[in-house]
């Protein structure tokens, strides 16, 4: 994949479509590709926090900050790979795992109610007080039956999160 | 009502900042009332833990967001693909650049030389004659955008009353490119205000710019927009100044969209006369996408194509009405541009290009999931 050109060969193409499992097609990723090389303003290659910043509507999202530390400094092949949890072929099961992942920012496999008021405190800022933020978060954990201690997987997680609430769809505009 | 006790959910916050609806309203819509369950029990965490439609807002600002399609040059389609067309577009190259390139330029430089040697005697010689000397001047400078013009025959339709000049009175326009400048100046010679550019843009500015009685600024100095706003409203208060140009944007943008306008023309309690300004993109795009090309850059693209073809709309005045702010007058008379001129309205400040957005957006974001965990936890335990 020629980083300084902004065409991708027919083969570049179908070795992305295997690589995120078939879930875009191939006018997707040229689309995605195009987007990758705009937002990558000096051809790099990968895409700088900066430079993701430089979206405002980007910038003013709560999860920003925790998002770029797994967006920062992808190349074309993982920026795909991520997005693709929110393309409408994605499966739940997959979309819940991009869920998990940004809660479970130290990659050990659990999410403790220390995590989720990690995701709380950015969601909330400073309109919550931690006190409110503990109370509504244990209230949670022991209405479904885990404690306050608990450590919550990924199979958790499935179980948990409801298939049918979950919004997770973006259209990716091809011409 | 018994209901809502265990469904918080995070609603589908908007990020364009929508003026008609009052967030809590926006929320309420979206509270969710679930008949009791068997998970019902888990509901609670399970609305807590859904992030998705944050999540989703950021993938989709990722994916593209319309910041972004405001400065974005698009290409023009390729029509010079095939066994007849081709030739037909090298002999198109070989005339512009060989024939209508080396003219163009002639006939600017000698614009130029024309200007030069007429401007600065009048501007030296006549010191005492200030009225004549001035008028002397705005027609030189009318002359040499005559010649910018010319240098890229530029096909402009001009619709509606040519300015006058009157007191209390200021313009607005939609921006492209420091080349709506040349071509509003060509026909009136306005007072504009600029930011301050290097090279030999910065010279133009120095003398006959500022004999026309322009306003520079520089977008980076915080304290010059009290400055700045001080010296316009000097200038619409002087009756001898030159009718005042401003571009509320801040910024060119592609001319397929218009960004939020600054309100510093609209409270100057004057009356607004709009400018429409479109560009036909058939022979060249006209947009100067400042962080791809030096403007020398772009001026040589433009007179290297066959023509610049524009529709300038002058509109009728506005004032600011009785219980209107001006920052709704600002939005109401960008309507109006953007409606004549047929391009699309965003919600987004030109100056995002330069600076980050403000924390307050963000806090909004915050506080807005802030209140559905408040209100739950309120109805838990009233």
């Amino acid at each position: 994949m020629g980083n300084s050109s902004s065409m991708l060969t027919q083969y570049d193409l179908e070795e992305l479509q295997t690589h995120c499992q078939g879930i875009f097609s191939q006018r997707e990723i040229v689309a995605l590709y195009e987007r990758f090389c705009a937002l990558d303003r000096t051809g790099k290659g990968f895409i700088l926090s900066d430079e993701f910043m430089a979206v405002p509507e980007f910038a003013l999202n709560p999860l920003a900050e925790r998002l770029l530390r797994t967006l920062e400094g992808v190349n074309f092949k993982e920026f795909i790979t991520l997005l693709s949890a929110f393309s409408a072929r994605a499966s739940y099961e997959h979309k819940v795992e991009f869920i998990f992942r940004v809660y479970d920012s130290d990659r050990n496999g659990k999410v403790t109610m220390y995590d989720i008021l990690e995701v709380l405190r950015d969601l909330s800022g400073s309109f919550l007080t931690d006190d409110q933020r503990k109370q509504v978060v244990i209230q949670a954990l022991e209405e479904a039956g885990f404690s306050e201690d608990s450590a919550l997987t990924y199979q958790d997680f499935l179980e948990v999160l409801n298939k049918a609430g979950l919004k997770m769809e973006v259209e990716v505009p091809v011409d | 009502m018994s209901h809502e006790k265990n469904t918080i959910r995070y609603p589908r916050v908007e990020s364009e900042m929508d003026f008609s609806r009052d967030p809590l309203e926006v929320l309420e819509a979206e509270l969710v009332m679930e008949p009791p369950k068997s998970e019902l029990t888990k509901m609670l965490l399970s609305n807590l833990l859904d992030i998705s439609p944050i999540l989703n807002e950021a993938a989709s600002a990722i994916i593209d967001d319309s910041f972004t399609r405001c400065f974005k040059s698009n290409p023009p389609e390729r029509w010079n693909w095939n066994i007849y067309l081709f030739p037909l577009w090298c002999l198109g190259v070989v005339i512009r650049y060989g024939i209508l390139f080396p003219v163009r330029l002639l006939l600017l430089t000698g614009g130029w030389l024309i200007f030069l040697a007429c401007f600065y005697p009048v501007h030296n010689l006549l010191k005492d004659h200030d009225k004549l000397r001035r008028k002397l001047e705005r027609g030189l400078v009318e002359f040499l955008c005559g010649a910018f013009v010319a240098s890229w025959t530029g096909v402009i339709k001009y619709h509606g009353p040519r300015p006058t000049s009157r007191p209390k009175q200021v313009f607005v326009a939609n921006h492209t490119s420091m080349i709506d400048f040349i071509i509003l100046e060509q026909t009136t010679a306005f007072a504009c205000i600029m930011q301050k550019h290097p090279g030999w843009v910065g010279w133009l500015q120095t003398l006959p710019l500022d004999s026309l009685g322009c306003i520079m600024f520089n977008r980076n100095e915080a304290q010059d927009r009290l400055l700045v706003a001080k010296k316009l409203r000097e200038h619409v208060e002087n009756p001898e100044s030159n009718p005042l140009l401003i571009f509320p944007e801040g910024t060119c943008v592609n001319n397929e969209y218009v960004v939020m306008f600054k309100k510093g023309a609209f409270e100057l309690g004057c009356t607004v006369y709009p400018i429409a300004m479109k560009y036909n993109k058939i022979f060249v795009d006209a947009f100067w996408n400042s962080r791809k090309q030096s403007f020398t850059q772009h001026l040589l693209r433009l007179m290297t194509s066959w023509a610049v073809v524009c529709d300038v709309w002058y509109m009728e005045p506005q004032t600011i009405l009785p219980d209107e702010t001006p920052i709704e007058f600002a939005e109401r008379v960008r309507n109006l541009i953007g409606e004549r001129a047929g391009i699309k309205m965003v919600p987004w400040d030109g100056y995002l290009k330069y600076q980050r957005p403000s924390p307050k957006l963000k806090q909004k974001k915050q506080q807005e999931l802030a209140q559905v965990i408040i209100r739950h936890l309120e109805e838990k335990f009233a």
